[in-house]
């Protein structure tokens, strides 16, 4: 009986949310998981065929979603948890709104993003079979702490499921070491070439710098981006695996184009950083058996949303992008570009919690490439856009200061720029969503 | 920009970062970059050189030094190398050289870091001493000085509790926050030109005040005192987003 009050309250939670409105959807899967706390146990073990959880400081919410497409493409039924829903009530949230009124779910598949930090709240409840890592970066220290803490968390929850597959990124050293370290069997995917952005990766500050195995200073063959590239220890042995899933022939230049496994592959967008989150959700559907003939397909159903890349159609086009710690926003500068034309730039940062309320990691974002940019003016706002203001002082960029994102907008629209991008952290995201939309619908404009 | 005053192109400031590889948490590079983008601007040369942990430091060639913070593994290291040339770096403080000292780099520098049953020897450069307290002191942390009438702003993120010895004075009166220890009301230690605190990371840019003060006690050091007059900037934008600050939390 408790079973079916968890359900029923936490669908009507799900549909009062949806009326007001609301983006979030962890309240739902608190109430859930207060009234049966088995729920999200039983459901999970409904899954037929595998469950998918993808973590990883950036690139989670694409990867997930990609990985998501790719499986339904396949003929499958999946469940797959929202944006900003990753932690243990917006996962049982996913689970609920999936099953049927008497609980019973009908899922080949799960695809759920976890935010690093819950992976030891989630884990109690079901073991996946495949666990994506993305990539380790230093996010948040206010929130999470450094990131021997992520690390030391994640070990733990890891330890909860021993029979889980990890599929990780072979380019980054503190994720194959915690791979390593685990002793679970894993699978890689990587980048096999030099993309020629050793220049830039080299000055960025970056974590993972020291062999985590014995201490020694990782040498690099070349570097991607952060401590992404071709690295070895040359005191204990320990280096960069050979992926299985290897990209070749990465082009950036027009797009993006890659190699994996002799298929070529092709997006529209911007961005180095996509290759990964595209391999890392081909490797994963490939380790489950999928065929993905058609994932070429799914690249081109695909359109970036949520403010990944999500383009508006206002009187010019306008970009939005989440950009929420260094790693994340130095690859924004370089997807900047790698788009040649003309742009004004707007920034928005926020200092609500989950942003974290340290903005001290502004300081170590290269700002200062975007003085190559093509950049033909600057604005900012959010909460911190004073502080974002003096970050661009002293990169050399003037920057005018808005009181709001709508108000820069709508300033710097009329410039001779061909593109406005919008480059804002965690919880300025839905609020500029909206308020592009908005101006989207008003305009008479297109949503691609 | 460029300085009417030729002269001052003759003068040259070295900044030395300690140990960037360790400890590179929460930032430092803005401190780096506002006081070499404020002695530019005014027509002064500066650099920066990064030490790493087996370089040798002559501190005669250095104007300023900056340590920051790192995680307990990477402060640890850095303090034993710190013991091996700590004669230097203490005449080097008692001579008036310029330190800024953060977090981390501030709690080394004391008798000693006290973690439950471990106790980690410190440099004795100050009289400090620091154990860990229960949770971690994290939030927006403003202090007012003495020595300027703005008050400083920043974000402290530290585990341990600083409490100074007799005799000396902290950097500033906590105004929000913790500070040293979120007892005694104070925070950081200004000993002659050392500089230590928990306001971390990039502290500098928003003090630009608290800059000038070390790139003018750094060029007295080194020309003499009619050097360290410094030419004013604008720094509208430096005081609004410090006045942001204090009026959203104080006033």
């Amino acid at each position: 009986m408790r079973k079916y009050l968890a359900i029923w309250v936490t669908k009507f939670l799900i549909w009062a949310g949806k009326v007001a409105g609301k983006a979030g959807s962890s309240t739902p899967g608190r109430f859930g998981l207060k009234i049966c706390p088995s729920l999200l146990a039983d459901l999970a073990s409904q899954v037929k065929e595998g469950i998918f959880v993808v973590c990883g400081t950036n690139g989670k919410t694409t990867t997930n979603n990609l990985l998501c497409a790719a499986l339904r493409s396949e003929g499958k039924t999946v469940v797959c948890n929202n944006v900003g829903a990753n932690m243990l009530n917006g996962v049982a949230t996913a689970f609920i709104a999936a099953a049927d009124m008497r609980g019973r779910l009908a899922a080949d598949y799960a695809c759920i993003e976890v935010d690093e930090a819950s992976t030891l709240r989630v884990f109690p409840h079901f073991h996946p079979n495949f666990l994506v890592l993305t990539n380790l970066f230093r996010d948040q220290l206010d929130r999470y702490g450094e990131i021997d803490i992520t690390m030391d968390i994640f070990k733990k929850a890891l330890a909860l499921s021993p029979e889980t597959k990890l599929i990780v990124n072979a380019d980054d050293p503190l994720s194959v070491a915690l791979a390593v370290e685990s002793g679970h069997p894993c699978v890689c995917y990587g980048v096999n070439e030099d993309t020629g952005f050793s220049q830039y990766a080299a000055q960025e500050t970056k974590e993972g710098r020291f062999c985590r195995l014995c201490g020694a200073e990782l040498v690099y063959r070349f570097y991607h981006y952060s401590q992404l590239g071709d690295y070895a220890c040359p005191s204990c042995g320990f280096h960069r695996p050979d992926p299985t899933y290897a990209a070749t022939q990465v082009n950036t230049n027009s797009g993006i184009q890659f190699t994996v496994e002799g298929r070529r592959f092709s997006v529209d967008y911007h961005g180095f950083y996509n290759v990964y989150n595209m391999l890392a959700a081909y490797a994963a559907a490939r380790e489950s058996g999928a065929g993905l003939e058609h994932f070429q397909q799914v690249l081109d159903d695909y359109h970036p949303q949520n403010g990944r890349m999500e383009r508006f159609s206002l009187a010019k086009p306008v970009v939005l992008n989440l950009a929420k710690n260094p790693a994340g926003f130095n690859q924004n500068i370089s997807a900047l570009l790698e788009d040649g034309g003309s742009k004004d730039v707007i920034v928005l940062i926020n200092d609500n919690e989950q942003d974290g309320q340290d903005v001290s990691w502004l300081w170590d974002v290269d700002f200062e490439r975007l003085k190559q940019a093509n950049v033909v003016s600057f604005g900012v706002c959010g909460i911190r856009g004073r502080d974002m203001q003096v970050r661009f002082k002293y990169a050399g960029i003037h920057a005018q200061l808005y009181t709001g994102v709508e108000e820069a907008v709508r300033n710097m629209l009329p410039s001779n720029a061909e593109t406005l991008y919008v480059l804002v952290n965690y919880t300025g995201l839905f609020a500029t969503h909206n308020v592009l939309k908005r101006m989207e619908t008003q305009g008479g404009g297109k949503h691609e | 920009m460029n300085d009417s005053n030729p002269s001052k192109a003759t003068y040259s400031l070295t900044i030395g970062h300690l140990y960037p590889e360790l400890l590179n948490l929460y930032g430092d590079r803005g401190n780096i970059l506002c006081m070499e983008q404020r002695c530019r601007w005014r027509g002064i040369e500066a650099h920066t050189v990064g030490f790493r942990l087996n370089d040798n430091i002559d501190f005669s060639q250095l104007d300023i030094i900056l340590i920051g913070g790192g995680s307990d593994r990477e402060q640890l290291l850095v303090c034993n190398r710190l013991k091996e040339i700590r004669q230097d770096f203490a005449a080097y403080v008692e001579n008036g050289g310029v330190v800024l000292a953060i977090c981390g780099g501030y709690q080394l520098l004391g008798h000693h870091y006290k973690m439950g049953e471990e106790t980690i020897e410190g440099l004795h450069l100050i009289d400090l001493t620091t154990e860990r307290g229960e949770g971690r002191l994290i939030g927006n942390l403003i202090i007012q000085s003495r020595q300027f009438a703005t008050p400083l702003v920043g974000f402290e993120n530290h585990g341990g509790r600083t409490y100074l010895g007799q005799g000396l004075k902290p950097l500033g009166y906590v105004l929000y926050g913790n500070g040293n220890n979120g007892k005694d009301g104070g925070e950081g230690v200004l000993y002659k030109n050392l500089v230590g605190t928990y306001l971390h990371g990039p502290l500098l840019p928003k003090n630009p005040h608290l800059c000038d003060y070390l790139l003018s006690a750094a060029l007295r050091n080194r020309y003499g005192d009619s050097a360290g007059e410094l030419a004013p900037l604008d720094d509208k934008e430096e005081l609004a987003a410090n006045a942001s600050i204090v009026d959203r939390f104080i006033k």
